[in-house]
């Protein structure tokens, strides 16, 4: 019997899996749309990632769940925190100090990572999603574009027109006059992002080098030059950006194992 | 995950119930037979004044907190809001003035109130906040009676003399209009008396609150929002003396027998700002069952005035009136925040960002990473509000907690 560690974590907008076998090799994944079912969505996600693996739930060392739904997840034997998943995956791939980001579907966070490994401080969004990637879907639904397309779409803007509103549906509205007056899509899918990144990192200072993770990241890496360029900073893009969650829940779930 | 804790009892409860019981029950015989004067007063306002001219005094803020803590202020502000007050003003305030406008209140069924009692007078303090002022107004201007106030600085130092002075004169000024309105002369032996009583309130109700000191912790900072309630209603009345002297024999007994409120509690942490009234069962909860108890608050020990002087009445009111810590500069509040978490053996600080409550909030102008820096001490920001639900996230607070519960264990 093989010995593995899968670790799962249920977003408020994806659930994602990731089975690490015991050198912390990524083995098998899954992302899906969590849907209105966090527990279904997780034995989808776990099931993939295992025939990914080829493995069975036997083989599953230990298991840890993480994000909105961890408290869904029937495999699940102790939760921990997606700020602390996250950081954990974070310092484990590059192994210095770091300024982790990440912009999920309804929360952003930003986390700051010693040169040990230790969280020094994090901080996360307002009770708001408009630093999120729901405002980045909310806002495509406007354009009348499909989210898939936003990135493209913002590479080849020519200009960057600024969003003046704090809230997703006046900034909706904005939108839609901006439209009207003409302004091309490309440049509003831009500014979109610009909106995104400017709630985000207006959440703390930021500095050093940043990791930038989460759904909005995997989708959308134009994101990512433009921090890039709007912090001055080194943003770093993981392989797996969204799965930074699973995969720091499934080094928990390594830890635990040892510790018992 | 908050399965597994259950708060533990106290049973000094019963006593506080029924003093509280007592204090509604005669304010509600003075609504059914207008034998006395009713004057409504801050909670931080010169109650012992007007106890000592024989009015019965009843705190607004305190019914705020109690619309809070049973849920009904939420869907009562946006009446307030309709007649003009911002979203953004105090939620006590709105919940409160919207629950008069519905004729909705808490004291119907816990007290057989049929409303909130009509006031003769309103008297406010400002030095807790401004919006108190526009709060007592309103309802001057609804009742149609006199609205009498203290307007005092902010950013202030302890120990000014000219604006403890400044306090003691507008305290002063409003003593021939009380006498005025209750039709007769202040009692000064009757003062004294009454400030004795408070300055005993406030000494008993902080050795209480200290005795969490002690480790492990023999109660919670989410008791005390419940016990404090006679510290705020009562003190100047010796019922709130003999009640807090129960507590206290409960509480050290607890000590003594090592009795924990948190079973095996690990973390001890504090809570900078004003509760989250409809949320403190839950918070209770999960803490406790990550075996982490807030031991100490800055809001419990704000109904605590040791520099009360029954020798110097009016002098002491206008000290301890004008210098509350909320009224305090920053550095006024570091040092007290520091020597909290010293005295109370603090591994990591609860910040409540209330969104209608910028003075009570640490975090609106900074503070708190001042103070992290200072102390290194592990903190989060609870985004949240006193009494409107709509400002809280559950998941997210969830969430923070959780965080800095593994931060403190190293996970």
């Amino acid at each position: 019997m093989k010995s593995i560690f899968l670790g799962i974590d249920v977003g408020s907008t994806f659930c994602k899996a990731a089975i690490l076998d015991e050198n912390k090799k990524l083995i098998g994944n899954h992302i899906l749309r969590s849907g209105t079912s966090f527990e279904k969505a997780s034995e989808i996600a776990v099931e993939a990632s295992l025939k990914m693996a080829d493995c069975t739930l036997k083989d599953v060392a230990y298991c840890v769940s993480t994000g909105y739904g961890r408290e869904n997840v029937k495999f699940s034997k102790r939760t921990v925190s997606e700020i602390s998943c996250h950081s954990k995956t974070a310092f484990e791939k590059y192994k210095k100090k770091l300024t982790l980001i990440d912009i999920g579907g309804q929360d952003s966070k930003v986390v700051f990572i010693d040169d040990m490994g230790r969280r020094l401080d994090f901080v996360m969004n307002r009770k708001c999603a408009a630093g999120t990637g729901s405002f980045i879907e909310e806002m495509s639904m406007r354009l009348g574009v499909h989210i898939s397309d936003m990135d493209k779409l913002a590479r080849e803007a020519d200009k960057l027109v600024k969003l003046g509103s704090f809230c997703t549906v006046f900034a909706g509205t904005e939108i839609l006059s901006k439209i009207r007056t003409g302004i091309n899509v490309n440049n509003l899918a831009k500014g979109i992002f610009y909106a995104v990144l400017k709630r985000v990192i207006s959440m703390t200072t930021i500095d050093g080098m940043i990791v930038l993770t989460g759904g909005v990241a995997a989708h959308n890496p134009y994101i990512a030059e433009m921090m890039e360029t709007m912090t001055g900073c080194r943003v770093l893009q993981p392989t797996y950006p969204q799965l930074f969650g699973a995969i720091g829940a499934a080094l928990y779930a390594k830890n635990f194992k040892k510790e018992q | 995950m908050s399965a597994g804790f259950k708060r533990k009892d106290i049973e000094a409860t019963k006593l506080e119930n029924k003093i509280m019981t007592d204090y509604f029950g005669e304010l509600k015989e003075a609504i059914d037979t207008k034998n006395r004067k009713i004057a409504w007063c801050t909670s931080v306002g010169p109650a012992e004044l007007l106890r000592g001219l024989g009015f019965l005094v009843y705190f607004p803020e305190n019914h705020g907190a109690m619309l809070g803590a049973t849920r009904m202020s939420t869907d009562l502000i946006d009446s307030s809001v309709e007649i003009g007050f911002s979203p953004n003003a105090c939620s006590y305030l709105k919940s409160d003035i919207g629950s008069y406008l519905n004729n909705q209140t808490p004291l119907k069924e816990a007290y057989g109130f049929s409303s909130v009692p009509k006031p003769d007078v309103l008297v406010y303090n400002t030095s807790q906040c401004k919006d108190v002022q526009y709060w007592f107004k309103w309802y001057g201007k609804e009742f149609g009676v006199p609205v009498l106030g203290m307007h005092t600085p902010r950013e202030i130092e302890n120990g000014d003399m000219e604006l403890n002075y400044m306090g003691t004169n507008q305290i002063k000024s409003m003593i021939a209009p009380l006498e005025k309105i209750i039709g007769k002369k202040l009692d000064m032996d009757r003062l004294k008396e009454v400030i004795a009583n408070s300055l005993k309130t406030s000494q008993i109700w902080n050795k209480c609150l200290e005795l969490n000191s002690n480790v492990p912790a023999p109660w919670t900072f989410f008791d005390s929002c419940i016990h404090m309630g006679p510290a705020v209603v009562l003190r100047g009345d010796k019922v709130a003396i003999d009640y807090y002297e129960t507590l206290y024999k409960e509480l050290n007994e607890k000590v003594r027998n090592t009795e924990a409120a948190v079973e095996g509690e690990k973390h001890r942490l504090f809570w900078a700002g004003i509760p989250v009234w409809g949320k403190i069962g839950a918070l209770s909860k999960q803490l406790g069952s990550l075996k982490a108890n807030v031991v100490a608050s800055t809001y419990c020990s704000s109904w605590v005035f040791n520099d009360l002087d029954p020798e110097n009445p009016l002098d002491s009111l206008g000290k301890v009136y004008t210098e509350l810590y909320i009224s305090g500069n920053d550095d006024r509040r570091a040092k007290y925040l520091k020597k909290c978490f010293d005295f109370y053996k603090i591994d990591g600080i609860l910040y409540h960002n209330a969104w209608t409550c910028d003075y009570s909030s640490e975090t609106k102008f900074g503070l708190h990473k001042t103070i992290c820096e200072k102390t290194g001490i592990p903190y989060i920001v609870i985004d949240g509000d006193l009494n409107d639900l709509r400002c809280y996230s559950e998941e997210q607070t969830k969430t923070k907690i959780e965080a800095l519960i593994e931060e403190l264990e190293g996970i």
